[in-house]
Formats: structure tokens, sequence, C-alpha cells
């Protein structure tokens, strides 16, 4: 069986400052991985190399099976196999958000209109936004936003779902919905990798969770494991942090 | 504290009456006060400017005799109307510049509508073009041949404007992209065309394209005179937009573009569908600007000969048979731009409204 994502060797470099050293990575299909970790401690800089937002310096990282590197066609075949959710939502403000959901389709798989609007709706449907598919994003509360970015990724069918802070820039009571919207993801079988601080949503859905420091993987546990009995010293210094916060 | 004691007296009678109402209004503080006294010295001083165009003026079409008052001649602009708006296109077929003036305030028209925009736009204003140019030369269709030399008056001008920031506009994008550029060379050739551009003032490229540039030429290339004009006030215009338009580039967040790859969306559409209409949403003020700055530099290619609106103008008041008339004529054009000019600063009020409306 393929792996959804496999990666190994992976380095990273910011001019002099090492992102990322040796990562070996994988994630099996209908497989929930959550990566959690301080800030800095390149999780977020991993996710983004899975569909090339960032560059790699070293390593291997396959895709369903398909690999990264200069080749173009590799990579439009990746971004279309994997659908992404930023932080900060990165809707188009100057379109709709029907239009922010069939526009996509229309531009980068030449579906039609008509098809693309009714997908559009249908995602937007499944994420109970519906109503708002008139408005503009700036007219919708961040979890709104985030709810419909969800929606725009999953129009394109993508096959797995990086998940890059999805939470992180919400008001406290807008996490919620977002984080339900993510679990039911989770049950109709989507394969997920979530890089968030929601350790709730990491117990609830995740196989295992992933945690990073200063670029390297320190522990990958399944989520009870890791979260009762962390192995790693590192890990449980990050673990009572959070607690006492 | 000024306003108080107003209010004060005011108080007493139970309806204020209309008198110390407007005495609150006008001077109520001493900076109103102020303001309202250089209101009625302005409005003073302007009274015999208006008493020479409106009171004393002579309205009647007629031969120059009529005007022997004091006041403005309009008789002049009647009888020189066509000499101004249309130069010295031959007057049987000034019915074809008039068509173009229409087709061109038609499609501005048509522009003002947000469902045409995009590539149906586009494809309009191009049609539209070919039509008024094979209108303006004629020599198809049965039509008489006019050559470029001929043309001139409020369709050069119109012309001039729209097709330089059209044509600018385009290079202008690729410019401000060129300039953003990770590729070294990209980037040092779009610096080096903008800025020597924006280094040089506009009469001088004018020079350089209408007089020099046939000299380097060689003798068979020959390109109309106003093909040239038309040439050094795009470039002009593209230098201005570009940076105009780089601005936007960099008010646009990264994650714009990031979504759109992680979307799968090919670099070109993104440029056109995602980060252009933002970019220009943002500098919609500048971009009014630099348009209203090209309309009316417009009028400087009577330098080197091209006869637009203003040298229409200026040549028809050297009739000697008319008493000094080129205060009128002036006025009129005046009135063109400013007609022109303003309607492109409420045009882009009206697109920032729906811009501001659309963010919250």
């Amino acid at each position: 069986m393929t792996r959804a994502i496999e990666v190994s060797g992976l380095n990273k470099y910011y001019g002099t400052f090492h992102a990322l050293r040796d990562v070996d990575f994988s994630v099996a299909e209908g497989e929930r991985v959550v990566i959690c970790g301080p800030s800095g401690s390149g999780k977020s800089t991993l996710i983004r190399c899975l569909n090339r937002l960032e560059v790699h310096d070293a390593g291997t990282i396959r895709v369903r099976g398909i690999e990264l590197g200069d080749n173009l066609r590799n990579l439009d075949e990746v971004r279309r196999e994997a659908g992404m959710v930023f932080q900060h939502f990165n809707l188009f403000p100057h379109l709709t958000v029907l239009e922010n959901c069939a526009l996509p389709q229309i531009l980068s798989r030449r579906t039609a209109r008509a098809e693309a609007e009714a997908r559009g709706r249908d995602f937007l449907e499944r994420v109970q936004i519906l109503d708002q598919a008139d408005k503009y994003p700036g007219q919708l509360s961040g979890g709104q936003q985030q709810r419909v970015a969800i929606a725009r990724a999953l129009c394109m069918r993508p096959k797995v779902m990086l998940f890059d802070e999805p939470t992180s820039a919400l008001d406290p009571e807008m996490i919620r919905e977002v984080l339900d919207t993510m679990v039911t993801l989770a049950q109709e079988g989507m394969t997920m990798v979530v890089v968030t601080h929601e350790m709730g949503f990491a117990r609830q859905v995740a196989d295992r969770v992933v945690y990073m420091e200063a670029g390297e993987i320190v522990e990958t546990a399944a989520p009870a494991t890791f979260f009762d009995s962390p192995q790693d010293d590192r890990s449980r210094r990050f673990l009572s942090k959070l607690v006492t916060a | 504290m000024t306003n108080n004691r107003t209010n004060a007296t005011a108080q007493p009678s139970t309806s204020p009456s209309m008198v110390s109402r407007g005495v609150r209004i006008f001077f109520g503080s001493w900076l109103s006060a102020l303001l309202t006294l250089l209101s009625v010295a302005i409005i003073l001083a302007l009274i015999p400017a208006f008493r020479w165009a409106v009171l004393d003026a002579q309205w009647q079409a007629g031969p120059p005799e009529l005007c022997h008052g004091a006041g403005a001649c309009w008789s002049f602009i009647h009888a020189k109307l066509r000499l101004i708006l249309f130069g010295l296109y031959p007057p049987e077929a000034q019915w074809r510049a008039f068509t173009v003036i229409v087709l061109i305030i038609a499609l501005v028209l048509a522009t003002l509508w947000p469902r045409l925009w995009g590539l149906r736009i586009i494809g309009l204003w191009a049609v539209g073009l070919a039509v008024m140019l094979v209108l303006m030369q004629g020599g198809v269709f049965g039509m008489s041949y006019v050559p470029t030399s001929k043309w001139g008056g409020l369709p050069i001008t119109l012309l001039l404007a729209v097709l330089s920031l059209g044509l600018g506009f385009p290079i202008a994008v690729v410019l401000a992209l060129g300039r953003r550029s990770k590729l070294p060379v990209a980037r040092a050739v779009s610096i080096l065309m903008i800025e020597l551009v924006r280094g040089l003032p506009l009469v001088g490229l004018l020079f350089v394209a209408a007089i020099l540039l046939p000299l380097f030429l060689p003798p068979d290339w020959t390109i109309d005179k106003l093909g040239r004009t038309l040439a050094a006030l795009t470039i002009f215009a593209a230098a201005y937009l570009a940076e105009v338009i780089r601005g936007g580039l960099q008010g646009l967040s990264g994650g714009q573009v990031e979504a759109a790859q992680a979307l799968g969306i090919p670099y070109w559409k993104t440029v056109w569908h995602i980060v252009l209409p933002q970019a220009i949403q943002k500098v919609i003020p500048p971009l009014t600007n630099t348009a209203i700055v090209m309309v009316k530099n417009t009028s400087l290619v009577l330098i080197v000969g091209v006869f637009d609106i203003l040298s229409a103008a200026r040549s028809a008041a050297t009739d000697p048979a008319w008493p000094a008339p080129s205060t009128e004529a002036y006025l009129f054009v005046a009135a063109i731009y400013f007609i022109i000019c303003t309607a492109i600063g409420w045009y882009s009020q009206h697109l920032e409204a729906g811009v501001k409306a659309r963010s919250h």
C-alpha cells in the first residue's frame, strides 16, 4: 500500500538557520496526524514543504507516490492531491464566498462554471455556511472564514488535507466551530495532517501525535501515550507548560 | 466658549429665529467668522468675472461685429466650434470624427459596468478602436482618405489619452511584476525602463519620438508621426502606472499567492484573477491621479505639431477677424478638460465606495 505522505532525510535552511534536520515522517492513507511543538520548531515549515510552498534543500518528499522536486508536472499533481488550510484563512477578499469556492476549480481544473458553482454550494452546505454564499469574506467572522477556506480546499477534491495552525488566528469562541468541521472531516475518513496547539482535538481525532522541537521530530506516539506518558524529556517539558498555561 | 454664549442668547426665544441661527452658523466661532468673511470677499471678487462671462456676454451666433461690448464673445465659439473640436479634419467628413467621439464616450460608459470587466471589455475596446481608426482614416467603404496629419481636435485628445493609458497599462503590469521578480535580468530591465522614462520630461520624450527617431531609423521606415507621439505617451504612462501598480502589489499579503498556489492555480491566471484585481483596488486614488494627469499631458503634443484640442483652439484664436478671442477659446477648452477630469474623479470615488462596501 502506498503511503499518503512519505518524507525522508528532509533538510531545510533559511540562510544559515537550520529549520528542518533530517526529518523522517510518513502518513498512511486515511490516517490523521497532529504535529505539535513550540513556535519555531519547524512544524509549519514541514507542512509547507509537503506542497512545496517551501522548497526543501535535501531529502525526498513523496505525496501519494509523486515525488516533489523541480518537476513542475509533479508539483501540479501534488497540489491537486493535497488541499491546504492556512492560519490566516487567505480567502480571496475581492470574490464572494461562492466565487472563492468556484473560481479555483475553473482556473486550475477547467471545470465548467455551473458545475464549479454547484460543487461550491455543496461543500458550503457541508461546512454549514451556504447562507453566506453571496457575501464577501470581509463581512464574515473569523470562524466562518476558516470554514469557507476548508470548503474551498475540499472543492478541489483533495485526497490529503494539510492544516497549518487553522485555529491560531481565531477568537476563542470561534475555535469550536472550526474544530467541529475538522472532526466531521476526519470521521468521513479524510487523510489529515494538522499543525495545531489544540490538544483536545489531537486526543479526539489523531491516530498519531508528532512532537517537534528545533527542527527535529522528537517523539511520535498515539495520543493517549503521548499525553499520558511522554517518553522524551523535551515533550514532557512542553506538555507541562501547556497544562500550567 | 463662544458657542456656549450664542447658545445661551438663543435660548430665551422659544423658537430660535432665522437670524440667531444664521449668526450661530456663520459667526459661531472665530474660525467660522473668518471663513465667512473670506467667502464673502471671494464672491465679491468674482462678480466682475461673472458679469463678463454671463451678464455682459454676447451669446448670439453671428459675425465678429456682434462683439463690441465689454463682455465675453461666445459667438466666437459658435463660429469656430468645428475648428476647435475637429481641427483641420475635412468639414464634409467631420461626421466621422464626431462618430469617433460618440464611440469613445459609449465605450467609456460601457467600461463603467462591472459585469463587462475582464476579457469582454478588452475585446469590446479592441473592436471599437479598430472601427474608430477606420472611420478617422477612411479610404474604404466609399469614405474619403484623411491622412493623420489632418486629424485634430477632440478625437485626437481622447484617442491619445485612452490609447496611451490603455496600451500603457499592460506594459505597466509587466514592468511592475518584473521589478518585483526574483529573476535579476527581469528586475534590472524593469528598473532601467521605469527610471529612464521617469527621469525624462515628457516634452523630451515627445521630441525624441517625433523628431529624433526618424533621423536614426532607415529612410524607408516611415512610422506615422501620430503613431510615434502615441508611443512616447504610452511608455510615459506605462512608467508611472508601473510604480502605482507596484505599490498595490506590495500591499498584497503573500498569503494570497500561496493560497492560489496551494489550490493549483497557474501563475498567469493567479496574476490576472487574484493578484491584479486586489492590487488595483488598493491603488484606485493614485491610478485616478495618473489617468487625469495623462489626459492633460496629451495637450503637450502641440509641441511636436500634433493638432489636439488645445492646439486647435489656439489656432482658432489667431483669426484676426475676431477681436482678441483667446480667453474665450481657452475657457471653452478648459471646460472640456474639466468635464473629462471631473468625470474620472467621480468614477474613481464610485469604485472606492464599492470596494469599501465589500470589506465590511
